[in-house]
């Protein structure tokens, strides 16, 4: 017992130290977790503005019909109605901004439907899709289809259009998001 | 003079009567300018997503989509979403030959035929805004959260790049920012969904095989797309609580 009381001392210097460590722990804290830290949960409440702040490379159908009004109407009834404009045409947000100084370029037609159109066995078989050589040669798609209202009406006496344009459009349960 | 006092009133009026965020957006209409969504509200929405798998065409527009629209890289390892390719001998699903080339980047080279016994099909992948996140759970430092309206963020300013996240996601969605060496994911679009637009990818789809859905909001189709569908989340074993739904998917895919 006296052994413990006569060295008080070592005591209360260890105690000190403690206080001093808890302390600049405090302070240390204050200083470095930003305010917002905690906020909603174990994370930086600013960390949702940030990932907000990021500028959209989409603009969006709703931003392109704004000036081109007439091509939904060319697509109406068509199978590619539903397809939102930079779907094919890009990330054209800088062209929405301003239309004079960005121009947005018109995608080949030999590369942009083959991506959808080409033959592939793991392509759903209802989807219309053909061997592209086989089907056009070294003709343009576009030459016989338009593309915004791509199906080609049979000439008379001839037998329906291409395989696959006799299958139904996707039924589309969801239809639009926006 | 009179028109400050006029300005002062009309202004103290709209405070008094109407909610900061409405006295916002009713000054953006005065302005007559769109308003950066102000009466977006974070508790008004719980986001996922709804994948149909039998639309799914392999096009490749959501991957090239998203690296464009979020600035990934364009290393072939670096994927916010990617699309994989099953081969899945009819009998043995136990054994699914996947392929991905360049996530699908580039589309996918025809490499099988029909009628060899197999069955063959597209699962586009991204991260799937879990609920209960593995990978939230194992950041050291609060870098990765789930956000008030469910999507899974990462806080580049506070990533170490330790990795753990990246090991610990069973749906392999992260990766490594070699610009950065932070983490990278899917943010379902966060800068585009809080402002009213939808993801970049399902901007981008042409056959409207994922589409982007408000679990909140209960004028969503997504509710009526989730009764009349037999619906599956990937890896339900591991109570991910995960919110990207898939519509056919096979019991192959992993």
């Amino acid at each position: 017992m006296s052994v413990f009381f006569g060295h008080r001392g070592h005591l209360v210097r260890m105690a000190a130290l403690f206080g001093v460590g808890v302390t600049g722990f405090f302070v240390l804290q204050a200083l470095f977790v930003p305010k917002d830290f905690g906020v909603y949960g174990h994370y930086r409440a600013g960390a949702l503005d940030d990932n907000r702040a990021r500028p959209a490379a989409f603009a969006g159908r709703a931003a392109c019909v704004e000036c081109h009004s007439d091509v939904p109407d060319a697509a109406k009834g068509g199978r590619h109605e539903t397809i939102r404009c930079e779907a094919c045409h890009g990330p054209l947000a800088g062209h929405a901004a301003d239309p004079t100084e960005k121009k947005a370029v018109r995608p080949d037609p030999r590369v942009l439907c083959a991506r959808c159109h080409a033959a592939n066995v793991a392509r759903p078989a209802r989807f219309p899709q053909v061997d592209i050589a086989e089907h056009a040669g070294q003709e343009a798609c576009t030459a016989c289809h338009t593309a915004h209202n791509p199906l080609v009406p049979p000439a008379a006496g001839q037998p329906g259009p291409a395989p696959g344009g006799t299958v139904p459009p996707a039924e589309t349960p969801k239809g639009e998001t926006k | 003079m009179n028109e400050d006092r006029r300005d002062f009133l009309a202004r103290s009026g709209r405070l008094l009567f109407l909610t900061g965020a409405a006295q916002l957006a009713f000054d953006a209409v005065l302005r007559g300018e769109p308003e950066a969504a102000p009466n977006y509200r974070t508790t008004d929405h719980w986001w996922g997503m709804i994948i149909d798998v039998e639309k799914c065409i392999g096009c490749g527009n959501c991957v090239r989509a998203c690296k464009e629209e979020n600035d990934v890289p364009r290393e072939p390892f670096c994927f916010r979403t990617w699309v994989e390719r099953y081969h899945v001998d009819a009998e043995d699903m136990e054994r699914p030959e996947v392929d991905s080339p360049n996530g699908g980047y580039d589309g996918f080279p025809e490499r099988y035929r029909t009628g060899d016994g197999s069955k063959n099909f597209f699962v586009p992948k991204l991260c799937n805004q879990c609920a209960h996140s593995p990978c939230v759970q194992v950041c050291p430092v609060g870098a990765t959260f789930e956000s008030p309206d469910g999507v899974v963020l990462v806080d580049k300013t506070y990533c170490l790049g330790c990795r753990y996240c990246v090991q610990a996601c069973p749906y392999g969605c992260r990766f490594i920012d070699p610009r950065t060496e932070t983490v990278d994911k899917c943010s379902l679009c966060y800068h585009r969904i809080t402002k009213g637009l939808t993801t970049a990818c399902c901007e981008a789809c042409p056959t409207d095989a994922r589409v982007l859905a408000d679990l909140k909001n209960p004028k969503d189709p997504v509710h009526e797309f989730l009764r009349t569908h037999k619906v599956q989340v990937l890896k339900p074993q591991m109570a991910t609580g995960s919110k990207t739904y898939y519509n056919g998917l096979d019991g192959s895919v992993r």
